[in-house]
């Protein structure tokens, strides 16, 4: 078999595996750690009663092993079941809501990695000079920054002070798609200010190695211009880099949003997982948990496979 | 003091004040910190520097007491991360074999669940207090420091000194202490701001959520839950943590930035 291949599918069968034991670790992190279920469903003043019978509502009283394979069975079938707190179908309320979910991360994805890849070319243009100091200066302040606090300060001054977009991104099936991008242009600008920081860095980082590299040196002592230099020899190497660094923050876009998404009380998954960990609904929280793990693993995955596929030595084996 | 670049020195100062101001809270503070002193959203006065929250407090002791609270949990939480993952992390170096594959693919399978969601999940069953909060963020957090440390012990353990001390007949935990510790300490301390930032971030973003710290104890991310309602009306009362929190991560990364440069000058490596 060809050796590429075999290293695919290696990489995609670890990645199962991974999501396979990141779904024993979710169940494990809310079954059978200290702490009882149903009496964090129901409350400290829950009779005995009360606590049986819930026991009993959530299949507590099977073995632990059994529960899991249920669930996971169910799980991969799209049925998570109902939600402990109000009993509506849990899949149903997250299909429309991981809906709103990516279109607000593919947004802030359109934008970001364009953005990102242009101003860290951009940087190493100007290594060491003004704009390179400025996007390192921003960028740094913007990491140093936790989310939600760059997502009121960006909701204060472009919301409120300047009015420009609604403070509170209400979205809907109704709406037309420009009024969607309207709804949620204050998330996505806040999601891409967040990647938009780590990306460049990388990405910086990223070229200013090919750019070191030996073949670099070479070419600028044939006396190549500048533009062939970076369109011929430089590009083709940093693909892979790139490529990396975008998926590693597409996967980080996952987990931010879900903090963007309180402050802006958008309809999405991370909004969705955050209430119910304050109502303490285990069985969503499991649902979403699972999501978030996949998503994240499975960008992970991709970031992989396309470093192997471009890597022209794993291309011809010797 | 002699050759520590100016830009450390002021990293350190301000980290040196942050952390006095944590400590010396009720000296400092001009009032306690659920006294109602005034109006609701009061602006800044000579009597309230920052002007009051949305009950009435004063935001400027809120913001002292809440600094407290935020660096109490992210130093506890950071020193609980370093001290298990560092000894986990030497121990999977100097052991190897199955000890150091089990260990450090159960750290992989940690990490490939986002810290956040990983800890809503646990947080969704276990009652939200201080303790739990510190051992939550401590064990998630020493997944990052267990990969470090562990890359740096496996380069350390093949010096020769390290040998000579095996040769020596000096035993397992003698060679983790007395030989790897001492010489992995430069990039751990490093590392030890970045991992206190995370702590920063990672502690004020599961309060603002409202699972971290609790009312009505004071805590910067609490701070901006409690006033976000003020900024659609135009009151910036939730945005005073971000000046706090900026200061606070710059300094320490500043800090840790001349601490990296050194050891790898040191090490006679490219310290740019």
């Amino acid at each position: 078999m060809h050796p590429i291949i075999k290293l695919l599918i290696q990489r995609i069968a670890l990645g199962l595996l991974l999501l396979w034991a990141a779904s024993v670790m979710i169940f494990v992190g809310t079954e059978i750690l200290p702490g009882d279920v149903a009496s964090a469903v129901l409350g400290q003043g829950a009779t005995e009663q009360a606590l049986a019978n819930m026991r009993a509502r959530m299949g507590l009283d099977e073995p632990a092993v059994t529960r899991y394979f249920s669930w996971l069975f169910n799980a991969i079938q799209g049925d998570f079941g109902v939600a402990l707190s109000n009993g509506r179908d849990i899949s149903t309320a997250i299909s429309q809501r991981l809906g709103n979910t990516l279109f607000l991360a593919a947004v802030a994805a359109a934008i970001s990695v364009p953005l990102a890849i242009f101003l860290g070319l951009l940087a190493v243009r100007y290594r060491d000079r003004w704009p390179d100091r400025l996007i390192s200066g921003v960028t740094l302040t913007a990491i140093s920054l936790p989310e939600f606090l760059l997502g009121y300060i960006v909701m204060y001054v472009v919301g409120v002070q300047l009015g420009w977009f609604p403070t509170v991104s209400n979205i809907n099936a109704g709406m037309s798609f420009g009024q969607k991008l309207n709804a949620v242009a204050l998330p996505a600008t806040v999601l891409t200010l967040v990647v938009l920081a780590h990306m460049m860095r990388m990405t910086r980082a990223a070229i200013l190695n090919v750019m070191q590299s030996a073949y670099v040196e070479t070419a600028e002592l044939k006396g190549l211009r500048r533009f062939t230099i970076i369109a011929r020899h430089a590009m083709p190497n940093a693909i892979a880099p790139i490529v990396n660094v975008v998926m590693l923050n597409l996967a980080y876009l996952v987990v931010g949003v879900v903090v963007i998404e309180v402050v802006f009380v958008y309809p999405g998954m991370g909004q969705y997982l955050v209430d119910h960990v304050q109502k303490r609904d285990v069985a969503v929280v499991q649902a979403c948990g699972l999501i978030f793990a996949a998503v994240y693993i499975g960008l992970n995955l991709v970031a992989d496979v396309v470093s192997i596929l471009s890597n022209p030595r794993l291309r011809y084996p010797k | 003091m002699r050759g520590i670049p100016i830009s450390a020195l002021l990293g350190m100062f301000f980290t040196a004040l942050f952390f006095l101001a944590a400590i010396f809270a009720p000296l400092l503070a001009p009032y306690g910190p659920t006294q109602i002193v005034g109006d609701v959203w009061e602006p800044a006065s000579a009597a309230h520097w920052l002007g009051t929250d949305n009950l009435g407090r004063d935001l400027l002791t809120r913001m002292i007491y809440g600094g407290r609270t935020t660096i109490f949990v992210a130093t506890a939480s950071t020193l609980l991360a370093f001290t298990l993952g560092a000894i986990l992390g030497f121990t999977a170096a100097v052991y190897g074999g199955w000890v150091d594959q089990v260990l450090a693919r159960f750290n992989d399978l940690v990490m490939s669940i986002p810290t956040l969601i990983f800890a809503l999940v646990v947080l969704s069953v276990m009652p939200v207090t201080l303790l739990v909060l510190i051992l939550v963020m401590g064990l998630l957090d020493s997944t990052r420091v267990f990969r470090l440390s562990r890359a740096v012990a496996v380069d350390i353990n093949v010096m020769d000194y390290v040998e000579a001390a095996r040769l020596r007949g000096e035993g397992q935990v003698w060679v983790i202490f007395r030989e790897i510790l001492p010489n992995a300490l430069s990039p751990l301390v490093a590392e030890l701001g970045l991992r206190f930032i995370f702590a920063i971030l990672f502690i004020s973003t599961l309060s603002f959520l409202g699972l971290g710290i609790q009312p009505p104890l004071a805590d910067w991310g609490g701070i901006v839950r409690d006033n976000r309602e003020g900024i659609v009306y135009g009151i910036p009362a939730a945005l005073v943590p971000a000046v706090a929190i900026v200061v606070l991560s710059i300094s320490v990364n500043l800090v840790a930035d001349w601490v990296l440069n050194r050891t790898t000058s040191l090490k006679g490596g490219r310290g740019a």
